[in-house]
């Protein structure tokens, strides 16, 4: 029986389950709404699980062909990649660390000025998997683990909207939505790099943009065609012998890296069809619960809301936080020495695409034009190097070839990871 | 009545208007189911109406329902007013 109690408590997928089971009984829904929303919920962890297996084995790929080309350890970082990899060792931790985390945050908009509720719920899971590793890491467990862990996400659920509602109250033109996306550090920092290097008179909306590109909107062909260009690249540099005879089995080196490359973007897409599900119940319930007990909180909303504001600063925005990415990239490998080896942090898709755009219409919000370019680009750069630091706190997934991607988590992460070591 | 509301990635923002027409739905009195995806899989989920912010609005046309393309996604009066147009709308083809 305590068997079968402690089995229960410890599958991540039983344990997300029972949280939605608690949303959907707490909403008061009737039996049969309550079984549907549980078992999906349960069957959200076990999808995501099966797409991570996709996607890591290819970015697994990827790494060993960076290595064997260029003699240099390769990273693309992956939000969605790094949690699939991380929630088979760390799924318990996550569970927890996100339901009480919501409660948490909660009370500090109830009892504190920081009157903000964050629901993008993917973000939530994704920063209580991160708060997960690093605490396990820096050795904390238990009950000691779960409320330092819920403690810090409820409170930076309600800090990072607050940090960027200055500048989102001038995206919007009005005071009642926030902001909640975990790439606050780099939109702040490219609006403040708006701020001092940008000319306010002219806005990217004053221009005409060409929309053609808009089709990169859609993450699983962003993904596939970008990953296609590096996969591209390492295999020709590891050559068809190498890879022919290593990876493929026998299939053409070339073909390899084209479907490897979209096995990458496939993994990703059953990923967040398995987060969709996970949240689906999740979700409502915390923006019912947490709005009836916070009446005066704001809702802190995901990246997009801002887009429409600026369509514009979104295209421009993502190619000159891309393009940031590239020039890091450089810099890091003109930094890395036999000596004194680092590892490459390649421009990955979506978080220059979807924090890039972001970034952009911030920039734009307080240096127009000009300022939208270097501000996006100066974001592009800020997450090429933040990764560094976050890497090495988080213990074997340190050493994985994806890691977290956008800035916040970067930053919490290497904070949280670093205050844990100074104190032990 | 089938609405499909789609972003980028089908997470967030899309998940968020997806509650806020459901709360519009019933406030309106009309039956209807309501979802959210990502762009890629727009396309294979066939539907009445099809619901996006205005930078992304154009790549659902083409897909067979009513596209609503919101300039702001908070703002819920735009919401039930061009929800209750393309309804009618619908309502006018069937």
């Amino acid at each position: 029986m305590l068997k079968f109690i402690m089995d229960i408590l410890s599958v991540p997928a039983v344990l997300i389950g029972i949280v939605s089971f608690i949303g959907l009984v707490a909403q008061k829904k009737s039996t049969s709404d309550t079984i549907k929303g549980t078992i999906k919920t349960v069957m959200g962890v076990l999808v995501l699980s099966g797409g991570a297996g996709l996607a890591v084995g290819a970015i697994t790929h990827f790494g060993t062909m960076f290595q064997q080309g260029f003699g240099i350890t390769g990273v693309v970082p992956h939000n969605e990649a790094i949690v699939g990899m991380a929630l088979k060792e760390y799924g318990t931790q996550t569970a927890y660390i996100m339901a009480f985390g919501m409660v948490a945050n909660v009370l500090i908009a109830r009892f504190t000025p920081l009157k903000f509720i964050f629901l993008t719920g993917h973000h939530t899971l994704y920063m209580a998997c991160m708060i997960g590793i690093i605490l396990t890491v820096g050795g904390l467990t238990g009950i000691e683990m779960i409320a330092v862990g819920a403690v810090v996400l409820g409170f930076i659920m309600a800090l990072f909207p607050a940090i960027a509602h200055p500048v989102m109250k001038k995206i919007t033109g009005s005071d009642d939505v926030a902001f909640g996306h975990f790439g606050t550090v780099g939109y702040v920092f490219a609006a403040w790099i708006g701020k001092i290097a940008g000319n306010k008179a002219q806005t990217t909306e004053d221009i005409h943009f060409p929309q053609g590109l808009t089709f990169l909107r859609d993450s699983s062909i962003a993904i596939s065609l970008v990953m296609l260009v590096l996969f591209l690249i390492v295999a020709v540099a590891c050559g068809p012998l190498y890879v022919e005879t290593e990876l493929s089995g026998g299939q053409h080196f070339l073909v390899f890296a084209f479907l490897q490359a979209i096995t990458f973007a496939a993994g990703v897409y059953i990923i967040l069809a398995g987060v969709r599900l996970i949240l689906a119940e999740i979700v409502p319930a915390f923006t019912g619960i947490a709005t009836s007990l916070v009446p005066n909180a704001k809702p802190a909303i995901d990246c997009p809301v801002v887009y429409p504001y600026a369509p514009n600063a979104v295209l421009i925005g993502f190619l000159s936080s891309f393009v940031g990415g590239i020039l890091g990239m450089g810099i890091l490998l003109a930094l890395d020495t036999p000596v004194n080896p680092i590892p490459i942090i390649l421009p990955s898709v979506v978080p220059h695409f979807f924090c890039g755009a972001t970034a952009g219409v911030f920039a734009n919000a307080t240096g127009g034009l000009r300022g939208c370019v270097l501000g996006a680009m100066a974001h592009g750069l800020l997450i090429t190097f933040l990764p560094l630091l976050l890497m090495p706190v988080m213990g074997d997934l340190g050493f994985a070839n994806t890691t977290f991607s956008d800035a916040d988590f970067c930053v919490v992460g290497t904070i949280l990871g670093n205050v844990i070591g100074a104190l032990q | 009545m089938k609405i499909l509301v789609c972003c980028g990635s089908g997470l967030g923002s899309s998940f968020m208007m997806e509650m806020n027409i459901k709360k519009a739905l019933a406030e309106m009195g009309v039956e209807g189911e309501v979802s959210h995806c990502d762009l890629s899989s727009a396309a294979g989920n066939k539907s009445d109406i099809y619901v996006g912010t205005r930078d992304i609005a154009m790549e659902l046309t083409g897909l067979g329902g009513v596209v609503v393309s919101l300039s702001n996604m908070i703002d819920k009066e735009e919401m039930k007013e061009k929800l209750a147009a393309a309804i009618r709308e619908v309502q006018a083809k069937a």
